[in-house]
């Protein structure tokens, strides 16, 4: 914590100084990354539903369809502002005109086709360890979508987070290569940290944040205030959560408790995604879930 | 048969008790209490069928049929009358029903619809093998999901 908040002065410091306009500059994903093979719709529409990208980008009022419509519009409420998911159909007024490249630095890096810093809104922070390949499935898969022609609302940010220049601080302080649960797992518990710090990006709502609306690794997966203002957003910890592996995984697949009550809020659509994965990655979910440190439940 | 017999009965009652609440109508504190007891019971024959699908009880098409009979009736029952005015999670401190469920009363009712269609799926299915009844879980997981994401104030 203390080491977190001196980072944030240094970095302040640094940025005072002319070497924090190198230090907040984007940066694209190196070219190597973004070739390769073309990208598989099929496989990107599992890709699509792990990554959860549904659950932000539908507009809030969309009938449930078959193919979900991109159009964005739904409203994030924060401590730094309120941040409204844009347009990311195929379409002039959402990616339709970017290259693949554009798409995956966005996604991956947080990084707009102009060169500005976006919000850690979108998780990029987890999806930049997602394996590349399946970002190109994943963007071949938004391309064939059906376009929306609604325009992106633009984020109510006071300054000084108005200064995007300043995320790319933030980038230096979260963005990082390494697994929070570090180390050889199991097969299946490696598949499903894949899922859960890549993909999934669980930990953007079940890990508290530090002041700079960082991740808080040490606590990870501890449980935290939901943003929204009703209630807690639980501890899926061991020291949280004491279903067993195949009661997780069943509650992945379909909302159910092992009480038979259902998943609400904003999990009951990650449920709805997941249900669409193979049955073994539900199963990886919760193998991973139990390879993670406890964190003990706050005293009330 | 006896099954039947008892399925009208209690559909029948249900219904009795709907023309009666929509005479007189529960006051809020009563309508919450109902409305919950409802639910625990409709999860607690829910809970007897989605054992048999999770594989955690060995599937008896007897014991399902006769849940998921009694679960379709419960769930055909659910969308009238103990949703009174003044019931919301912001007038009852017990209360989890989101004041939307006012606001839009035509989505709310229209979900309850799904919930009894899914029930019914399950009742034509639960004694027909393990499968059948596996294959059903799915849509009743959506219906009580779609209700409670909209409607239910999440737990403190």
């Amino acid at each position: 914590m203390i080491g977190r908040a001196l980072g944030a002065v240094g970095a302040v410091v640094v940025l005072a100084g002319g070497a924090g306009w190198v230090l907040t500059a984007p940066e694209p994903l190196p070219a190597l990354a973004v070739q390769g093979p073309p990208g598989d719709p099929a496989r990107g529409e599992l890709v699509f539903a792990a990554a959860g990208c549904a659950s932000c980008h539908v507009a809030p009022d969309a009938e449930a369809g078959d193919a979900p419509v991109l159009a964005g519009g739904r409203a994030f409420v924060s401590s730094f502002g309120t941040f409204h998911a844009p347009n990311i159909s195929p379409s002039p007024q959402g990616v339709g005109d970017w290259s693949d490249a554009e798409i995956m630095d966005a996604v991956m890096r947080g990084v707009s086709p102009s060169g500005a810093h976006y919000y850690p809104a979108l998780p990029y922070a987890a999806y930049d360890k997602a394996d590349p390949g399946d970002m190109r499935d994943l963007v071949a898969y938004m391309r064939a979508l059906p376009p929306s022609e609604v325009e992106s609302l633009p984020h109510e940010v006071p300054f000084p987070f108005s200064i995007r220049r300043g995320v790319g601080l933030w980038k230096q302080l979260n963005l990082n290569e390494d697994w929070t649960v570090a180390g050889d797992l199991p097969p299946d518990a490696a598949r499903g940290r894949y899922l859960a710090e890549a993909l999934g990006h669980c930990g953007e709502c079940h890990t508290p944040r530090g002041p700079l609306g960082g991740l808080d690794h040490e606590q990870w997966l501890g449980g935290a205030p939901n943003p929204s203002g009703d209630g807690r957003i639980p501890n899926i910890t061991p020291a949280g959560l004491d279903w067993s592996e195949e009661e997780i995984a069943y509650y992945l697949g379909t909302g159910f408790t092992p009480e038979f009550d259902t998943a609400g809020g904003e999990m009951a659509i990650v449920v709805s995604e997941l249900a669409k994965l193979p049955e073994e990655d539900r199963a990886a979910i919760a193998a991973y879930l139990k390879a993670v440190p406890s964190v003990e439940p706050a005293a009330e | 048969m006896t099954r039947s017999i008892r399925s009208v009965l209690l559909a029948a009652g249900l219904a009795a008790t709907a023309g009666l609440a929509s005479a007189q109508a529960f006051d809020p504190e009563t309508a919450q209490k109902l409305r919950e007891s409802h639910m625990k019971l409709m999860g607690a024959h829910l809970g007897v069928i989605g054992n048999m699908a999770k594989g955690e009880t060995e599937y008896d098409a007897d014991i399902a049929a006769a849940s998921a009979e009694t679960l379709a009736a419960l769930a055909s029952g659910a969308d009238g009358n103990y949703w009174v005015e003044g019931s919301s999670s912001e007038d009852l401190a017990d209360s989890r029903a989101l004041p939307a469920i006012w606001e839009k009363r035509d989505d709310f009712d229209a979900k309850a619809d799904a919930l009894a269609q899914a029930a019914m799926a399950m009742r034509d299915a639960a004694g027909t093998d393990l499968a059948a009844l596996q294959g059903a879980m799915g849509g009743l997981g959506r219906a009580c999901g779609d209700c409670h994401e909209a409607y239910r104030k999440p737990e403190e």
